[in-house]
């Protein structure tokens, strides 16, 4: 075997680096976990609840002691709703505050922003979003339901109480492209036709000649994949045509960011929706957490999917760390490829050891006066869009969002 | 048949759209040649002078077409007052404070009301065209641009401050020279045009969801109508917003909104490669 210069200086170089590492990892009295969200801006209706929740889950594990007898420390960034600065303060967690954990991210764009520097930095990262699903990478581990969790339960649902021709409206990214798709899949699937599929950008706001393009196609059902402050005006403007009443409509996304409390019960009432938390689910769980929520923040009534999600990634991410009983990224991987899950507010939550997304409830709701009232809970679904794709039991390396 | 109508009542729908969120921006711009970048904030202001009026139990038409136009026409004259005045006659100069301005009160308007998004339902239900359903809002908006371009016209035709601020307008040092105060009537001027403006938002706030930078969704398409407009206030504003309204609601009936929205700005640049005055420099030539 023959060394060059170069390749010698490498191998050093990295040896060194390998033995740093866990000193510097082992070095602080504290746990550090990094937050990325957008608590400013057009997306802070997402954002600022999840910080909440984040920040929940933090005291509580604080005030329960720590995790290996340290204090969890927050390190948070406001990323202002604006893409650019995710790919600065990820660097800025990884390399400069060298973050223990990152929890965060919001849009599907934010995520793909961060992740491959999380990958790279070797820093664990939970993405507490739904999301379109696919995503297959051992550093990541994401806890929000995906298309097949959610659209297989809420397409069927729709169809039965309306009739087989739908129309979809999505956001013109990779959320609202992918989502479609699989909303297709579950249309055909159950015997339906996807007659109309329109794109809008996420500044769009004024819909009247999609409105008039639907009636002209006639659907009997409308599903609604749109996203942000803007896009709300639609389901505004299909109301104030009377439309609400003529063609039923579901979405994949209003309520997540609690719309159903912008709307009037006039303009909300009778949509369908599909998520794994709801305000009005009765479990101990949900009143216990409502409760810490209102006693930290003074009202519960922000409270929304992701805040929940991210509410239960901190919950699970704690949980794994005692397990694993050191701060070691592979050791903490482990424990959670074990398969561990928590009681959340949304429900029982298990990590999925293959794909690394969650096997969760999932609450059938529909708006009824400002609230999501449940119809029906499917009990543990698997995340099997993922599952037919991503096998990182097999595949430890891939680092592929697949799509269908 | 059903769905000609529905797609005449869009395409009209568009054109007031169009009339009524460029107004304001028509008087201080197109009248006093300020350019104010502020106007989609002026807009957004209205809205939220709506809102507030509206929760706080004022009838909302009373909070649309009484309110939004006296707060924000108030705000105007004291932007007026401490700011525009000094810069009359100064172009550049007024587009960089009145952008100042702008990002003020965004940041203001985020202070106050939070950078979350806020909405008031539509107070005129919609009705059925045989098959279809319309907006019954839409000719709400309609009768609006159509009132106010009668009322554009009265004011500037038929009274006597009409002949006064026109004249003002064309030469200041003249009217000076016959006692009227240049400065009070670009004030009273650029007073309607903030009113109008804080009309145009408080109208189009039912219709979506408002975030204090709202304004920048408006405030390209109302220099655009006014622009290509040119020198006549009135029929330079029906003409380029029907040429507008036009394109655009073809192409998102055709295609798709978005389509819509790059058919309209193709049309405004052809139209001003070929009148870079504005249609009225060509059309219309000496109307008000």
């Amino acid at each position: 075997m023959s060394l060059n210069r170069r390749e010698l200086l490498g191998g050093a170089a990295a040896l060194t680096a390998a033995s740093l590492l866990p000193r510097v990892a082992m070095a602080g009295d504290v746990i550090k976990l990094g937050s990325i969200l957008d608590t400013s801006g057009p997306f802070d209706a997402y954002g600022k609840p999840m910080d909440q929740a984040m920040r929940l889950a933090v005291q509580e594990i604080n005030a329960a002691g720590g995790l290996l007898g340290k204090q969890v420390e927050v390190t948070a960034y406001d990323t202002q709703s604006d893409m650019a600065l995710y790919s600065q303060y990820g660097q800025q967690l990884t390399r400069q505050d060298k973050v223990d954990v990152v929890h965060g991210g919001i849009l599907s764009a934010s995520r793909e922003a961060i992740r491959q520097t999380m990958r790279k930095t070797k820093t664990l990262y939970f993405y507490n979003v739904l999301y379109e699903g696919g995503v297959c990478d051992r550093n990541i581990f994401i806890n929000g339901v995906t298309p097949a969790q959610q659209v297989e339960a809420l397409v069927p649902y729709a169809m039965k109480k309306s009739g087989p021709k739908v129309y979809i409206l999505a956001a013109d990214y990779n959320y609202g492209q992918i989502t479609s798709r699989w909303i297709q899949k579950f249309v055909a699937e159950n015997g339906g036709e996807v007659v109309g599929n329109d794109f809008f950008p996420l500044d769009v706001s004024d819909f009247g000649s999609t409105i008039a393009k639907i009636q002209g196609v006639g659907p009997d059902l409308v599903i609604a994949p749109l996203v942000g402050g803007a896009h709300l005006s639609f389901f505004r403007q299909w109301a104030a045509s009377g439309m609400k009443d003529k063609i039923a409509l579901a979405s994949t996304t209003l309520g997540v960011g609690n719309e159903q409390k912008v709307l009037t019960p006039e303009e909300g009432d009778g949509i369908m929706v599909a998520y794994n938390y709801s305000q009005q689910l009765d479990t101990p769980e949900n009143k216990a957490f409502k409760t810490a929520w209102a006693a930290a923040y003074g009202s519960s009534d922000n409270i929304h999917e992701t805040a929940v999600s991210t509410y239960q990634g901190v919950k699970t991410w704690a949980k794994a760390v005692e397990m694993a009983g050191s701060m070691d990224r592979d050791a903490i991987i482990a424990a959670l490829e074990s398969g561990i899950s928590i009681d959340g507010p949304g429900g029982k939550i298990t990590v999925d050891p293959k794909t690394h997304h969650a096997v969760l409830d999932v609450h059938l709701m529909e708006f009824e006066n400002q609230e999501m009232k449940v119809i029906e809970t499917l009990p543990q679904r698997q995340p099997i869009d993922t599952q037919a794709v991503c096998d990182l039991a097999s595949n430890p390396n891939d680092n592929t969002q697949y799509e269908l | 048949m059903d769905l000609s109508f529905v797609f005449l009542v869009e395409v009209l729908y568009a054109v007031a759209t169009l009339v009524v969120i460029s107004a304001g921006l028509a008087v201080v711009f197109g009248m006093m040649k300020v350019i104010n970048l502020a106007h989609g904030e002026f807009m957004m202001m209205g809205g939220y002078a709506t809102i507030t009026a509206v929760n706080l139990g004022v009838n909302v038409f009373v909070a649309m077409l009484v309110i939004a136009p006296l707060v924000v026409g108030l705000i105007g004259l004291v932007v007026e007052r401490l700011v525009i005045r000094h810069l009359y006659g100064r172009l550049v100069d007024t587009m960089l404070a009145t952008w100042g301005l702008s990002l003020f009160f965004v940041g203001m308007a985020t202070m106050i009301f939070g950078n979350t998004t806020t909405g008031i339902s539509t107070p005129i239900p919609g009705f059925a065209v045989g098959d279809y359903q319309i907006n019954g809002y839409n000719f709400f908006i309609i009768v609006v641009a159509v009132a106010l371009l009668v009322l554009l016209f009265a004011v500037l035709r038929g009274t006597r401050a009409g002949l006064i601020a026109r004249g003002a307008m064309q030469r200041s040092d003249m009217a000076a020279a016959l006692g009227y105060s240049p400065d009070r009537i670009y004030m009273a001027t650029f007073f309607c045009g903030s009113a109008l403006s804080g009309l145009a938002g408080a109208i189009v706030a039912p219709l979506v969801g408002l975030v204090p930078t709202s304004g920048i969704n408006y405030i390209a398409k109302s220099f655009i109508t006014v622009v290509a407009g040119g020198p006549s206030l009135i029929a330079g504003l029906v003409s380029s917003a029907t040429s507008f309204g036009v394109v655009n609601q073809v192409f998102a009936f055709a295609v798709s909104p978005i389509m819509g929205d790059v058919a309209l700005l193709v049309t405004a640049v052809i139209l001003l490669r070929l009148m870079p005055q504005g249609i009225t420099s060509r059309f219309f030539k000496g109307k008000l």
